[in-house]
């Protein structure tokens, strides 16, 4: 990458048996090279397959994969999954990830036939209930939002955030305003902005926060000329304080020509209660798995639907769904769209999650808001004697802690994160945003109770304590864990990215 | 409410712990005009009010195997083993967070090692990637790793990629300004300026086309090869590393994943050795914890945007997990040689199919020269969408009408068979297509 010399990837490396304690991999199960499990007979004439497909080069052998029997699978899938820390087992309280609970019902529904066993080349008519959804599902979340259309396309945040570029930079380009190819981003943003921004071909400058953790809005003014394309901000930001100065940023952006970008990824601390549109935001991205509790699924498949002002709505994604009467249909005759962001209409089976969440909730979806926000400023006050805070402005669903200056001096972000695992716990996220020197960025989310909020508070002044005691003992976790503190160094110094058998 | 475990009293004693009076002061930040807009949203549902609302909308719905289906078309209805369900309705696989904390989450972090483990195995590539989102952004990844490789712009496509893909690898090389052409012979079409060229295997059409020679004709020129690849082909064929492919990708739902309307599904990337560090999305590595034993965890992540920002290979901060989990399963329970089998009976069945139809009056492979798997294009009588419309009145879904794809091929369906074709469904679409047979006064 740097010119340095590449270790290679030790191909030929075999996992020593002799790591105890191990679960095996799915190739070490004994499982069969030669024979899958029984299949359906196919029913036809068996003719051979050269005749079927002359000229055709067939594999000799099966691919290397042993077809592992049911109970052996079952137990080795069984005993990975208590090797995960999951939402059942504790809290999550990642910062700038929403780790709320998934309703259980929500997965019982996207498992319906009707949902999960339809084909997205159906005929409109046999496919009416889904695009109700998807249509009644970008109204909900327009009114959420305040934006004129949604596109449901895009499968995850960032994906929605390089599709909300695009349509910006093709509602300049029909406007003839070619020079704009830079975008405003502050320092705390989340890394997905200004990679989305490059993979957009947009040049990224980034502006700098003010000591209390907002933008600095007289960097802003100094940076806001016709060269900008748009300005990329997440609301409350990354240290979850509300851009007490938004409106006139909005002012400010649209008097000279740029656009103002909504990072979805703190809706939770609004939703119901305040909305992008209002402040004055023309693209706004959502991440249904944070804010409308679809799960996360050890990393996706998430869904990042992005939101446009009407200014804007002749630029997205095709197709669209529209209604007709009491018909629905796909609308894919949109000549100034930006064209398709991924194959088909977008992660259906979480639009049915989120859908279902929503109206759950209904009329009453700001006490969401209300109570992260009300959850996590209740754990900053418990904590208030544990860490010092990153900033002292009022914070709202999430807050920044440091270990700078807690009264264990060499006390680090990565050894309390690592020890909360031993608790249960998982940690909060660490070493982000940048900022702030070993931050822990806390977000309890609504559904955490107060007995556990109590009970993570309590972890951190225990730890803390026990530092003071012994900071070894603490650099020294996780003990409780399936494997011990993992070297992630050796990992990316000699990369073992698959396994091999031994020759 | 809903999904709030907190009481008034609970609330009210976290209050007096912050020393706020109410709720409504700790949104004091948020300008007063802001708050509490007028929203026009329905009442709360209760749960069972809920299930009722989803299941009328589900009810709406035709579900595949309510009906006799032939349609593929890059979204199969494979059989999926039930231990593919069980384990992705786990809480601990689908509540779980990206493993980011290694020691918490080595369950997810093992299967995603495997997934990458497996599909290196079936495409015969070095090193996979966690799963993107699918398919098509896959493809569209791998065009841009050939373009910051090489240093060059224009991309040579086969024209039978899905049409999916192509439109998104076109949205995705717009952004950088890069050049996509198709050619229906990639092989003599790719020059010296081209970063890469793409093909497809099978072709939308179904059929087989000869991929080596792209390989060697890309490689002669610079330029990146890439194949698009359906897995459970790749479990029959030759697979695409050995036919010479620097870079792998395609859609993974055929492995354990429901159509569910076109998502989610995954994507799956493997690539050769020398462009591991290019590749997009998340790696999972094999290393040890303190005490020498096996532990995987994230890694290569000066890849990936949290910590290169604007100099990331992609702005990917996710893959497609518990889809991918789905995969892993399916690929652990079947083996390489259940996928082949079920491979081979989708070919012979479709083989059946098409030979039974194109001995009827008027009906004919559309592509007779070219070998096809377990999909074909069928010239059908008095044009494709009334066929489909007739047949689909019968239950019977009897493939897809091409003609929004390309208006030339508007009297063309494109036909598919999976394990879940079965014979007596076989039975009944030829039943069904002989009412159409005859000299051409079919035209209704």
């Amino acid at each position: 990458m740097n010119g340095t010399t590449e270790p290679g990837m030790e191909m030929s490396r075999v996992p020593a048996p002799e790591w105890a304690g191990a679960e095996p991999l799915v190739f070490e199960l004994g499982g069969d090279l030669e024979r899958g499990p029984r299949e359906v007979s196919a029913g036809v004439a068996d003719r051979p397959l050269a005749e079927l497909l002359p000229g055709v080069a067939l594999r000799a052998t099966p691919a290397p994969i042993p077809a592992v029997p049911e109970p052996v699978l079952a137990r080795h899938l069984g005993r990975l999954a208590r090797r995960n820390h999951n939402l059942h087992q504790g809290i999550y309280p990642l910062g700038s990830c929403t780790m709320k609970y998934n309703p259980a019902v929500d997965e019982e529904l996207a498992r319906l036939a009707g949902f999960a066993d339809i084909h997205p080349y159906q005929d409109a008519g046999d496919v009416q209930g889904a695009l109700e959804l998807m249509w009644e599902l970008e109204r909900l979340l327009c009114e959420i939002t305040g934006m004129a259309r949604i596109s449901l396309q895009p499968a995850a945040g960032a994906h929605g955030e390089w599709t909300g570029l695009r349509m910006i930079q093709a509602y300049h380009a029909a406007r003839g305003d070619t020079q704009r190819t830079r975008v405003l981003i502050p320092d705390s943003a989340h890394g997905t902005n200004p990679a989305s921004a490059a993979l957009a071909g947009l040049e990224v400058v980034t502006i700098r926060s003010n000591p209390d953790g907002t933008v600095d809005i007289a960097d802003v003014e100094r940076h806001l000329d016709g060269r900008v394309a748009a300005i990329m901000m997440t609301n409350p930001n990354t240290l979850g304080v509300f851009e007490k100065d938004i409106l006139e940023i909005a002012r400010m952006a649209h008097q000279a020509g740029a656009l103002l970008y909504y990072d979805g990824a703190n809706l939770n601390a609004l939703v119901g209660l305040a909305r992008p549109g209002d402040m004055g935001f023309d693209v706004v991205h959502l991440n249904l798995h944070k804010t409308f509790s679809t799960p996360h699924g050890g990393g996706g498949p998430g869904s990042g639907p992005v939101g446009v002002a009407e200014a804007l709505t002749p630029f997205l994604p095709t197709p669209t769904v529209v209604r007709d009467g009491d018909r629905f249909r796909l609308d894919h005759d949109r000549p100034q769209s930006i064209g398709k962001v991924r194959s088909y209409y977008g992660n259906f089976g979480m639009l049915v999650r989120a859908y279902a969440y929503i109206r759950a909730y209904g009329s009453s979806i700001s006490a969401v808001a209300e109570n992260a926000v009300l959850n996590a400023r209740y754990l900053q006050s418990r904590l208030g004697g544990t860490f010092p805070m990153a900033v002292t402005s009022d914070s709202m669903h999430e807050f920044v802690a440091t270990t700078k200056g807690s009264r264990v001096v060499g006390l680090r972000a990565l050894d309390v994160a690592k020890r909360l695992l031993d608790y249960g716990v998982y940690a909060p996220t660490a070493y982000f945003p940048t900022t702030v020197p070993e931050a822990l960025m806390f977000e309890p989310t609504e559904t955490e109770s107060k007995r556990s909020l109590d009970l993570l508070a309590d972890v951190c002044a225990a730890i803390v304590a026990e530092a003071e005691r012994d900071l070894d003992h603490v650099r020294g976790a996780p003990y409780l864990t399936p494997v011990s503190r993992v070297d992630e160094v050796e990992a990316a110094r000699r990369p073992v990215l698959r396994w091999r058998r031994a020759e | 409410m809903a999904y709030l475990p907190n009481g008034a009293d609970e609330r009210r004693q976290m209050l007096e712990a912050i020393g706020a009076a109410s709720v409504e002061e700790l949104f004091a930040t948020v300008p007063e005009r802001l708050r509490h807009p007028r929203l026009t949203l329905p009442e709360p549902l209760a749960e069972q009010d809920l299930v009722t609302e989803l299941e009328r909308l589900a009810g709406r719905n035709h579900p595949l195997g309510s009906l006799d289906s032939f349609l593929g078309a890059g979204v199969y209805r494979r059989y999926v083993p039930a231990i593919v369900r069980a384990a992705t309705a786990r809480p601990e696989f689908y509540t779980a967070y990206t493993p980011y904390q290694a020691e918490a989450s080595q369950g997810t972090l093992q299967t995603i090692f495997e997934f990458q483990s497996m599909i290196c195995e079936l495409t015969g590539m070095d090193v996979a990637n966690a799963s993107l989102y699918d398919g098509a952004t896959a493809a569209a990844e791998g065009v841009m790793m050939a373009v910051a490789q090489t240093g060059r712009r224009r991309v040579v496509a086969a024209a039978d990629l899905h049409p999916e893909t192509l439109a998104v690898i076109r949205t995705y090389g717009r952004g950088r300004g890069v050049e996509v052409v198709t050619s229906d012979d990639v092989s003599t079409s790719v020059g010296a300026g081209d970063a890469c060229a793409v093909v497809a295997m099978p072709g939308f059409l179904g059929t087989m086309g000869e991929l080596a020679p792209v390989a060697q004709a890309a490689r002669a020129v610079g330029a990146i090869s890439i194949c698009s690849a359906d897995p459970i082909a790749c479990a029959l064929v030759t697979p695409p590393g050995e036919l010479g492919f620097d870079i792998t990708v395609g859609d993974g739902q055929p492995l354990g994943v429901p159509p569910s309307f076109g998502g989610p599904h995954l994507g799956f990337m493997a690539v050769r050795q020398e462009l591991m560090r290019r590749m997009p999305g998340r790696l999972v590595g094999l290393t040890h914890d303190r005490h020498g034993r096996r532990a995987y965890a994230l890694t290569l992540q000066a890849r990936e945007q949290h910590i290169r920002r604007e100099r990331a290979t992609s702005n990917i901060c996710t893959n497609h997990a518990l889809t991918a989990l789905a995969a892993t399963v399916y690929m652990a329970r079947m083996g390489g040689a259940g996928m082949r089998q079920v491979a081979e009976i989708s070919v012979q069945r479709a083989h059946a199919l098409a030979g039974r139809l194109s001995a009827l009056d008027g009906f004919e492979l559309a592509e007779p020269a070219r070998p096809y798997l377990w999909e074909f294009a069928l010239l059908v009588p008095g044009g494709a969408d009334d066929f489909a419309r007739a047949m689909r009145r019968q239950g019977i879904v009897a493939g897809l009408p091409l003609g929004r794809f390309d208006p030339d091929r508007r009297e063309q369906l494109l036909v598919c068979c999976t394990e879940t074709s079965t014979p007596a469904s076989l039975d009944r679409y030829v039943e069904a297509a002989s009412l159409f047979a005859g000299p051409v006064e079919v035209n209704r």
